[in-house]
Formats: C-alpha cells, structure tokens, sequence
C-alpha cells in the first residue's frame, strides 16, 4: 500500500480483524458481539433512513423524497457500472420512461397511482430495456456514449413530434396522499432495493454479471448469452430507475421533458462517485449526503452544477475508493506501520 | 440543387465539429465528453476579446484557440493523466470537466461576470455576403465553413504523415507499446492529441456559430453530434468520421426538406439504432472489433 511521509522505509499493514474473520461463517451466532458486529452497520443505516423524516422540517422533507429518488438512481447507476460493465451515462431516461408511462396512465385512463407506479414500473423498464437493446452488444465507452445521447435525444423528439404535453408537459396529475406517505414509501423502496441488489449479487446471476465485466469473450466462451445477461441486468437496474420516475411524476403531480434532465444521470453519478462505486451501499448514503448539500447551494443557482462536478472530479481523482470503502475498510482491518 | 448544396455544408460542419473528438479517441483512446464545452468556450472567449476587450477579430480567434489548446492539455494534466485505463472515471471526469465550463458560463453575477443571458452573443461571419451559385443563395459563411472543413482534412493527412509530431500520434494510436519502446512518450502525445482536438474544437465552434447564438445549449447539441458521427462512422477511425459525417449530414438536411426542421433529431436517433442493429462496429470502425465490442 502507499508509503507514508517517513518515506520508503515503512509501509502500512492491513489485517482483517479477527471477529470479520469468525462472523464471515456459521460462528456468527456464538456471541451477541458478533452478531452485534454484523448487524450493527445494518441497522444503522436502516433506522437512521427511517427516522431521518421525523427530525427535519417541511421543506428538508421534501429534499428527502428527492434524495430518496437519487439514491434509487445512484443504486443502479453503481450496479450496472461496477457488477455488470455497462456505464450507463443516461439514468435520466430510465426516470422519463417510468414517469411518463405512469402520468399518461393516469392522465388519459385515470387509474390510480398506487396501479400506475406499479405498472409503470414494469412497463416503463420493459421500453427502456427495448430501446437500449441495440446499444447492448457495445461496452465500455460506446455504451456510456449512446446511453448518455438516448435521454438528450428522447426529449428533442417529444419537442419535435409535440405529443405528450410536448415541452409543457401534462399537470394535474392525481398526487400521493401526503408528505409522509411520500417519503417513507421512497425510503422503504431504497433500503429494500438496496438489500435485494446486495442479495441479487451474491447469487448465481451476480457471478455471471460480474464475470460480463471482467472478461465478456470467457463468459461467451462457457457457453453463455452475455446479450441476455446484459439485457436482465438492465431490466433490473431500469425497474428501479422507472419507479423513481413513477413516483416523481406523482409526487409532484407533473409530468414534462424536464423528468429526461441531466440533473437525473449526473448527480446520482456523483453521489455514487462519493459515496464509493462498487459498495452499492455506499452510493445510497452518498445521494443522501449530497443531495441536502446541492440543496443549501440552490440560492446560488448554476453555482451548484459546477459545485457538484468539482466533487465528482475531486473523489474521482483523489479519493477513487469512496466515502463508503473507506468506512468498510476501517471497520473490518485494522492497519499499523511496519518497517521494511 | 439545393438539397446538395447545403448537405455539402451540413456535413462538413458535422465533420468539423467531429474531427477534434475522433482525432483524441483514435490517438490517446481518450474519450473527451468536454468536447461540446470546449466548442462554446471558444466562441463565448472570442465574442469577450472582440467585444469586451476590443481585439480585433482575427486574433481574438487566434487567441482563443491557443487558450482552448492549453485547457486541452490542462484537462489532461491535472485530471484525465491519473485516469488511464479506466473508461468509467475517464467519461465522468472528462464530461464534469465540461458541465463545469458550460454551467459556468451560466453563472451570472459573480465578479461582475455576466454570463449567458438571451441571446446576445452573436459572432460575426468572417464575409458577411450572400452569393449565388447555380442558383442557390448562399452565404459566404458557408461557404467558408466548406473551404475550412477540407483543408483541414487535407492539413491533418499531411501532419499526422509527415510531421515528427504527427507520426508519433499515429504510431501510438497503433500500437502503444511498440510506441513507447522506440522512445515515443506516451503521456506527451497524448496531452499533445488532446491540445490538438480542443483547439480543433474551438475552431468548429468560430466556424459554426456565427451561423446562429452563442449558447450554453450548443454545447450539449455539438457534443451529441460529434458523438453520433464517432458512433455511426466507428470509434476512432478517420475516413469512418467523413463518411459519417456526410451521411448524417445529407439524411438530415433530406429530411428537413421534406419533413420540416424538427424531424432531424429523429433522424438523427433513428440513423444510430438502425447503425447499431446492423453494424456494430460502426461504417467503417475495424480497429480491435472484437476487443471493443461484441
């Protein structure tokens, strides 16, 4: 590892502890320390999301939902990025699709929220799936390059064709109940997607993903269709991108082009960037953090677009492991100098 | 006679404004997402030395070239340089970089910094004449835009052939390792090729925009553009760009005419999907086909 300031002479040891060691198998269950161990972090996080609502205001509400939404975002930014090697640049369209299916059925058929989202949710990532099929079989560079086009290009469309409200959008869509509903229905979506993406990893399909990533010519080699493991993975990251922007477009009871903003694909990327890619975790917290942050900055308008990009460069550039690899890290090693 | 004559124009401008984007990918393997900013810094530095500093126009452009280069190569220097090898951190930095520059031309009241607000930055053409040729009206502008565009072509053959400079982009666009070995460092060419395309950049961004505004918005537009050329023509590859950039050009002054000005995004779209079902790789993108893409 890096050498300290004393120069050569020392290097940093890293050792995992030893309850990481013991709590990794069955001998989890021997003492209420290591199970404390296990499950401490855990629920933290998950009482911390739950009681945050109760502790702020009216307007800090709000800047819940929204965090909640980019959480959502930056969770499935991370996993298609880190599990599945596909760097998708445009989390904005999976957003438009999920919030135009579910505001146009609710606008022209008047079904309720609580069947639009859902639907939306499965039909809006059937389309995104669908349009991003052809741009499957590219990786890296080429399918960050045509995801980032597809949302930019989506909205000259709905201008062009002016369907759908064109660039004024529809209003008066019906709204979810209240301001609690609202955000504990945002924040239960992202703890349980969160827990489900960390499940779905360690699965048989998370090997698979990951070996896409890592060398997609030996996965087709043993026999595998990478364009279909491709094509599940996206569905499953635009399923939760298509019910953020279901619930957007509720939540605020519009819908317009503005659900396809770059806002929408780069901040959850940033708060991921943050937060450490690769944690799944870690974008989550990430989003929460930085969200209020972009929040306080909105006096200075366009200030915060370029504050928020000044981060993203400065975690991708000096700190590439992120606020949450660090963490984990810390938690599970214990590090001391040695000399050499 | 109209349809050729402005699909001639429509795609060299394309080409120009892909040439910068195409030449840094196909050299350093550098995806430069700041390119769209680059092009709309140039033309907003170049309308502030002509306006607010009173330079005279030519070498205001001059000027704001050179700066673009050095921006070029300070992206590459402080950011991208510590990023190599890793796509993901390479696209998000290097497009940060350029949401940085285009939102910062937003900011408005800081240091008595105006910013962009309506549609008061125009550049002047070089000629501001109309002419008629086999009896379509056209402005010298664009006609210019069309002399630029091939000379510049025909100018980076003969550099990238004949020049020291030049031959070492090629040969670590080749083969970077052979590169290396035979004392051709690698870093260098590549903040070089990155110069080069943010200058490029900026130069589309003087030739194109006195056609219309100054805005923020072009950027985001001439980056997608750039991109669609790269990906319908393949990655990296130079004569892929041109050929790209024709047919883009022409289908979507086609469609114009025929359809009307706002069916050209969907073109546009529907030219990248159809490319993508049948050709992958792009028109003419064989370099590392199956390395690349599947």
């Amino acid at each position: 590892m890096a050498t300290g300031a004393a120069g050569p002479s020392r290097r940093k040891e890293r050792l995992d502890r030893g309850i990481k060691v013991r709590t990794e198998g069955i001998y989890a269950l021997t003492s209420w320390r290591e199970m404390g161990y296990l499950l401490a972090p855990r629920s933290l996080l998950i009482l911390g999301l739950l009681v945050l609502p109760l502790l702020v205001g009216e307007y800090w509400q709000r800047v819940i939902c929204q965090a909640g939404v980019y959480a959502l975002l930056a969770l499935t930014f991370d996993f298609l990025a880190e599990y599945v090697g596909l760097i998708c640049l445009g989390g904005a369209f999976f957003v438009g699709c999920g919030g135009y299916v579910s505001g146009l059925l609710n606008h022209y058929f008047e079904w309720p929220p609580c069947v639009t989202i859902p639907v939306a949710t499965v039909v809006g990532a059937a389309i995104s799936t669908l349009v991003l099929l052809p741009c499957l079989r590219l990786r890296g560079v080429y399918f960050a390059i045509v995801s980032f086009m597809f949302p930019l290009l989506t909205v000259y469309i709905l201008i062009a064709l002016n369907i759908f409200g064109g660039t004024e959008g529809i209003s008066a869509l019906s709204t979810l109940p209240n301001i609690w509903f609202d955000q504990y229905i945002v924040l239960a979506a992202a703890i349980i997607a969160l827990f489900a993406m960390r499940r779905l990893v360690s699965e048989d399909i998370g090997l698979i993903f990951r070996s896409i990533k890592d060398n997609d010519q030996a996965v087709r080699a043993s026999g595998i269709s990478i364009t279909l493991y491709k094509t599940k993975a996206v569905f499953i990251g635009s399923l939760i991108g298509c019910f953020s922007g279901a619930y957007l477009s509720h939540q605020y009871g519009w819908l317009g082009i503005s659900l396809f903003a770059m806002d929408f694909s780069i901040l959850p990327i940033a708060a991921a960037a943050m937060g450490g890619m690769g944690s799944l975790v870690g974008p989550v917290i990430g989003a929460f953090l930085l969200t209020p942050l972009s929040e306080a900055l909105r006096g200075f308008g366009q200030l915060r677009v370029v504050l928020y990009c000044l981060i993203l460069i400065g975690f991708i550039v000096y700190k590439p492991e992120g606020l949450m690899n660090y963490l984990q890290r810390k938690y599970h090693q214990f590090e001391q100098w040695k000399e050499v | 006679m109209n349809i050729i004559f402005y699909g001639v124009v429509n795609s060299v401008s394309f080409a120009l404004v892909a040439m910068g984007f195409t030449l840094v990918y196909g050299v350093s393997r550098l995806p430069n997402f700041a390119h769209g900013a680059l092009y709309v810094l140039v033309g907003f530095l170049t309308w502030s030395f002509a306006n607010d500093f009173n330079l005279p126009y030519p070498l205001a452009i001059l000027i704001s070239l050179c700066l673009s280069a050095v921006i070029g190569a300070v992206i590459y220097r402080l950011v991208l340089i510590r990023l190599r090898g890793l796509p993901t951190s390479e696209i998000i930095a290097s497009f940060a970089f350029g949401l940085i520059i285009l939102e910062g031309l937003r900011l408005q009241g800081i240091g008595g910094f105006k910013g962009f607000i309506g549609p008061f930055y125009v550049l002047p053409p070089f000629i501001d004449a109309k002419i008629r040729l086999f009896g379509v009206l056209m402005d010298v502008q664009r006609l210019l835009i069309v002399g630029v565009g091939l000379a510049l072509v025909l100018l980076l053959w003969l550099f990238t052939h004949y020049t020291k400079i030049g031959l070492s982009l090629r040969a670590i666009a080749q083969d970077e390792q052979a590169a290396m070995m035979l004392g051709v460092d690698s870093d260098r060419v590549a903040m070089v090729s990155l110069a080069i395309g943010s200058a490029l950049a900026g130069l589309a961004g003087v030739m194109v925009l006195p056609l219309g505004n100054v805005t923020a918005e072009a950027g985001y537009r001439v980056l997608i553009n750039a991109l669609a050329v790269c990906i319908i023509g393949g990655l990296g590859s130079w004569a892929g760009a041109l050929l790209a950039s024709s047919v883009l050009g022409f289908a979507m002054i086609i469609s114009t005419s025929l359809f009307g000005a706002l069916w050209e995004s969907v073109v546009l779209v529907g030219t990248i999907i159809l490319i993508l079902i049948f050709k992958p790789s792009g028109l003419l993108g064989k370099q590392k086909e199956l390395e690349e893409r599947v």
